[in-house]
């Protein structure tokens, strides 16, 4: 079943369409990923399933049922907000529990099943506390728990990992993962952060200038960017522009190449170019090398078993044809 | 490849004002305390002396013969406070402060969550002039100026007889307590013009908090399920009580020491300000006078108590 429908959504705020013409159809059960740089419209999508925005046009489905004009305290839709939003005059344990006290729960079964919440997000016994007495990483899994105590049929997460340190939001992109394995919850996932975007969502919605540029799971977006927009911004693929992908015997078009992809020297099979070294840096498991090449900035990740080439050295490097992904346009 | 260069240590300025910066600098605490020095003496023996000063005559009685001010450490001043007379003023008085303070933060609310929530730019300046602008002419044009408007021949009763609710003036007057002959001199012109005068400090204080509530709070209740009244009931008040607590000390106080606008606006029966008034002036009751001054401290002081007991400061 089809949990969230977008059919031609625009929300427009004067002249500016911060969501202009969206489709989209969200599966129950899925992990989807709406990923965009700021002001893509992303979170006004977010915001729009949410119900605290309403669209200028356009029809949404949550479940089959028309959202339009339904305010957002009639929709089992529930939001872990980017700064959490938590109350900060109640609780842990009454945060947790609001939901629950305003449809009229019973003191002691919200209270239990509140606790069980805590529980589920990994902080028991921290109910009693105030949210100005917990770190950011304990903010964010109270506010986990305040939507999910709900059994919300969607979950809305609108960058809920952005505030938090490398090591924490690594963690809790693999806890939200299983979370929503074991939970059956439909969750949407705003970001601007591709990595995390590609790591866990089951698709992905490429967000630029309030329209989608790519739906797809996360390798189709990766390795077939179908625009020069998404490879930009998915991952670090080169860009090559049009003259330089038909000198190396291909059609007209901009194509996207992975780094990861090119190598050192030559080999049966592969296209092979020469450039003039502009920057190397050592990383570890790879020397990341930029060469100049017919007018191109390319970018190389080559294996550290071979030492960086010095700045100013003209290098060969290869590729196999399949790697070369060709997109939409000239320009 | 530019190196760089020049000296890692400045030269300071020379002279008494360069090293006067360098040392206060280095002796934060000195600098602190020569700038509270001056206003905690002023605070403490000006204000805090007269206070005191205040509370010591409350402890002295005065002889009903000579009319001298008896120094002898008595509570015979305070059991006149009980008297009916003297006690009908006070409970009089605390009443109109709680009336007005009520009245004030049911009308200063929208007020004050229309300017923290939608005003901007324009309508926020709109907003402040708006609410200010009284604070800037005299108190006594203003409450003669409302003597005019809530008189007998005033706008008011022009107005309500244009609109043909000149019977439901006269109703509301024919009340026992609350009415009179005119708005002018009854209680009800009394309390529409402590609302009138006082409204700023009730406005600013909720807005001030208001302020400071974010929006996705508001937000965040609706998504959980939350109707606009549940939010307002359990965040948006909550979060605004520290405001409403504020703008209510203002109001409460200042009714509660209020002499002039009862003395024009309103019956002729006395408040604690006049009552105040008269005792030290007029009758030459300093201790008498002190002991009614206490009241409204006192009163504050339990209300404060109460306030705080109840949570009303916990969102600070």
């Amino acid at each position: 079943m089809t949990a969230v429908l977008f059919q031609q959504v625009s929300r427009h705020f004067g002249a500016v369409r911060a969501v202009d013409s969206v489709d989209l159809a969200i599966a129950e059960g899925e992990f989807f990923a709406m990923l965009g740089p700021s002001g893509s419209g992303k979170t006004t999508c977010l915001r729009l399933m949410a119900g605290f925005e309403q669209p200028t046009g356009g029809h949404i489905e949550i479940f089959g049922e028309t959202a339009e004009g339904v305010p957002p305290y009639r929709r089992n839709v529930n939001t872990v907000f980017q700064d959490y939003a938590l109350f900060p005059h109640l609780s842990i344990l009454e945060n947790v529990a609001y939901g629950l006290m305003v449809k009229g729960v019973a003191k002691a079964e919200r209270l239990k099943a509140a606790e069980e919440a805590l529980a589920m997000v990994k902080l028991p016994g921290y109910g009693t506390r105030r949210p100005g007495q917990l770190s950011g990483g304990q903010r964010q899994r109270v506010a986990l728990a305040r939507a999910l105590v709900n059994r919300p049929r969607v979950l809305l997460l609108d960058e809920p990992l952005g505030a938090l340190d490398l090591k924490l939001r690594e963690q809790m992109q693999e806890e939200l993962k299983s979370l929503q394995k074991s939970l059956g919850i439909t969750f949407v996932f705003v970001t601007h952060d591709q990595g995390e975007a590609l790591s866990m969502a089951d698709r992905i919605a490429v967000f630029s200038d309030g329209k989608i540029q790519q739906l797809g799971t996360p390798e189709d977006v990766y390795k077939r960017p179908k625009t020069r927009f998404v490879a930009d911004f998915v991952g670090s693929s080169n860009v090559l522009p049009p003259d330089f992908v038909e000198g190396l015997g291909f059609g007209k078009h901009y194509a996207s190449l992975r780094p990861e992809a090119i190598d050192l020297g030559d080999g049966p099979g592969r296209k092979q170019f020469s450039g003039r070294v502009t920057a190397a840096s050592f990383l570890g498991a790879a020397n990341r090398v930029t060469v100049e090449a017919n007018g191109a900035r390319v970018a190389a990740m080559l294996s550290a078993s071979i030492s960086v080439p010095a700045q100013g050295e003209t290098i060969t490097l290869s590729f196999l044809p399949q790697d070369l992904h060709m997109m939409d346009g000239t320009q | 490849m530019s190196t760089v260069s020049g000296t890692s240590i400045l030269t300071g300025r020379q002279g008494l004002s360069g090293r006067l910066s360098d040392f206060f600098w280095r002796n934060p605490k000195i600098l602190l305390l020569l700038m509270l020095t001056p206003p905690l003496l002023w605070l403490g023996v000006i204000y805090l002396g007269a206070l005191f000063a205040l509370l010591l005559q409350s402890f002295f009685s005065i002889d009903d013969f000579s009319g001298l001010i008896n120094y002898e450490f008595t509570f015979a001043t305070y059991k006149q406070l009980l008297i009916p007379s003297n006690f009908d003023i006070i409970l009089r008085t605390v009443l109109m402060a709680v009336l007005v303070t009520l009245a004030s933060a049911i009308i200063a609310f929208p007020i004050a969550y229309y300017a923290a929530r939608y005003a901007r730019g324009k309508w926020k300046v709109i907003f402040y002039l708006g609410v200010m602008l009284p604070l800037w002419s005299s108190y006594l044009v203003k409450i003669y100026a409302w003597k005019l408007i809530l008189a007998k021949e005033g706008i008011l009763t022009w107005f309500l007889a244009k609109l043909n609710l000149l019977w439901l003036l006269d109703a509301w007057l024919a009340l026992p307590v609350v009415g009179g002959t005119s708005l002018s001199i009854s209680y009800t012109g009394t309390f529409i013009v402590f609302i009138y005068v006082w409204m700023p400090f009730m406005i600013l204080p909720i807005q001030a908090s208001l302020e400071r509530v974010q929006g996705n709070l508001i937000e965040a209740s609706a998504d959980l399920g939350g109707k606009p009244s549940q939010t307002f009931r359990y965040v948006l008040f909550p979060l605004a009580l520290p405001g409403i607590i504020a703008g209510s000390i203002f109001t409460f106080s200042l009714t509660l020491g209020d002499y002039i606008i009862p003395q024009i606006i309103g019956s002729s029966r006395l408040f604690i300000g006049q009552a105040v008034y008269a005792q030290q002036g007029t009758a030459g009751n300093i201790p008498l006078a002190a002991a009614f001054s206490i009241v409204p401290i006192v009163i504050m002081g339990l209300y404060l108590w109460m306030a705080k007991r109840q949570g009303a400061f916990d969102a600070l």
